[in-house]
């Protein structure tokens, strides 16, 4: 395939995929294992769920490396496990999807809450983060995908780590909003401008947003948002707000409700669209049948922001 | 203006040198520690807890109030057993098991803390016997649950289950809340309370206890 820099420098729209949490739990993750416990134990597994997205037409495919920085590892006694678990995740994914997708190597937030709010040292997160992105790149993957950042002091800290430590590797970087009397905001505050003009100074290629919210805020953080970047937008919603049903939390957004809404993402500059949270492969494949039916209407492929 | 006002003031400003000293003025100059606990510290974080619920204010406030009622509070605590102010009920925290988020789960004890409850926090991956021994050992009356993923959200029931094993009495209460969390759900694996976010958490835990 062609390099994700050129793809994105012309402005393509590539669709990304969906949760993953969801369908390891449905493949038997222990109680008291994180998700990257599936890295180690049964890559197999992340080789399979890869396959699923792939085939729904996702050009983008996530690793199992959300929690995979050491500081978080750590929290279940496997931080000397780190190198071994991000390299094991991107190697499974590689080995489903080949040269047919990019993968797109995850890098969740720390855990920690930063100084001067917390007690933990912003040098400290930027070597944890760029620790685990060194193992990433070098296992080979495509992105470095930092994602669900609600602070974003800690999320310039990672997109620094990923600069120097994989200055060849485009790094993706988006936040979490959530929605207020005066706009979206992520819990620490951080306003949708102010991210991505600090995103795009540190270096990020794409910046954007993911979790927290359904599709129908997101189209309303985008337009917000494109106007305070130059650089190519990635969205990915929840499968809308969690609702609970006889018992069982469901997310009720439709493949078919969220998609409905994938051109509007596009219309106002989006390049990167997929899901988060409750989004599953029926999801994915619903936004790539909108995507690709948006760009045919554009005139083919080349679409300009 | 008044030293308690002023001193409320501060702590929604989260200027700690300035509590702690007025609070120290405040009680040289004879007014109860109660007064000041009640008037001055606790007033100024309802009105931080309100200003959070509404996002007129975000996280890095509320820590920084926070930190200034806990500035009061180390001027305040040996009065206030002089005084025999009974302490705060005690709560105890935590994510439940095979949930690693903590972020709102500790939110929610800074809030409960601010509001003078006594907080025991057990962290993330919380086995609900840790929850019910300790509850049962520490004389809490509130178990507070936190769970951020739809997939860790049975693990409160177990909780709730173990506990009205052990403590048939109903003595001690439960209250769950998280992101995936509902009212509803509260209610099928037979909760006493449910919290939207780490704003209202004190309000809903103070109706608990006064329902008493």
């Amino acid at each position: 395939v062609e390099g994700l820099r050129v793809r994105l420098a012309r402005g393509d729209v590539l669709v990304g995929d969906g949760a993953l949490g969801t369908l390891l739990m449905e493949r038997g993750l222990p109680a008291d294992r994180p998700p990257e416990w599936f890295a180690l134990e049964r890559p197999g597994v992340l080789e399979e769920i890869a396959g699923l997205y792939l085939e729904a037409g996702a050009e983008l495919i996530t690793t199992d490396t959300f929690g995979g920085s050491r500081m978080r590892l750590a929290l279940h006694g496997l931080g000397d496990r780190c190198e071994a678990i991000n390299r094991a995740a991107v190697l499974a994914v590689r080995r489903a999807v080949g040269g047919r997708a990019y993968v797109s190597a995850s890098v969740g937030p720390s855990g920690r809450l930063l100084r001067p709010y917390g007690d933990t040292d912003p040098a400290e997160v930027r070597a944890s983060f760029a620790e685990q992105i060194g193992y990433l790149a070098s296992a080979g993957a495509d992105l470095i995908c930092i994602e669900t950042m609600s602070d974003l002091a800690e999320a310039v800290e990672a997109v620094r780590a990923a600069k120097e430590t994989a200055p060849g590797l485009p790094v993706m970087a988006t936040m979490t909003f959530e929605a207020t009397g005066r706009g979206y905001f992520t819990i620490m505050g951080n306003g949708i401008e102010t991210a991505a003009a600090a995103l795009t100074a540190a270096g990020a290629d794409v910046v954007g947003s993911n979790c927290g919210t359904g599709i129908d805020a997101m189209v309303e953080l985008a337009g917000v948002m494109v106007h305070a970047t130059r650089l190519p937008i990635a969205i990915q919603p929840n499968a809308g707000l969690p609702e609970t049903v006889d018992g069982r939390t469901v997310h009720r957004e439709t493949p078919e409700s969220m998609a409905g809404r994938a051109g509007e993402l596009l219309a106002r500059g989006v390049r990167i669209v997929g899901g988060c949270c409750g989004t599953t492969p029926a999801h994915v494949r619903a936004l790539r049948r909108a995507v690709d039916g948006w760009v045919a209407a554009k005139g083919g492929g080349r679409p300009q922001p | 203006m008044e030293l308690l006002p002023r001193i409320a003031k501060g702590l929604e400003e989260g200027d700690d040198e300035l509590v702690r000293s007025l609070t120290g003025e405040a009680l040289a100059t004879g007014v109860s520690a109660a007064d000041v606990l009640n008037n001055g510290l606790l007033a100024g974080m309802a009105v931080i807890g309100e200003r959070f619920r509404l996002r007129e204010i975000f996280l890095p406030d509320v820590l920084l109030a926070a930190k200034a009622m806990y500035a009061g509070l180390d001027v305040l605590r040996p009065r206030l057993a002089d005084e025999n102010v009974p302490p705060r009920a005690k709560i105890v925290i935590g994510s439940v098991r095979g949930d690693l988020h903590d972020i709102g789960k500790n939110l929610v004890g800074i809030m409960l803390k601010g509001a003078g409850f006594d907080v025991i926090d057990l962290g993330h991956d919380v086995p609900a016997e840790t929850f019910v021994e300790t509850a049962i050992a520490s004389g809490a009356t509130v178990v507070g649950m936190s769970a951020l993923l739809t997939t860790t959200m049975p693990r409160m029931k177990d909780v709730v289950d173990l506990l009205r094993a052990r403590e048939p009495s109903g003595r001690i209460r439960t209250i769950v809340g998280g992101a995936p969390v509902t009212a509803e759900f509260a209610r099928t694996i037979g909760a006493d309370g449910w919290a939207f976010d780490a704003g209202s958490a004190v309000a809903r835990v103070t109706a608990l206890l006064e329902a008493d």
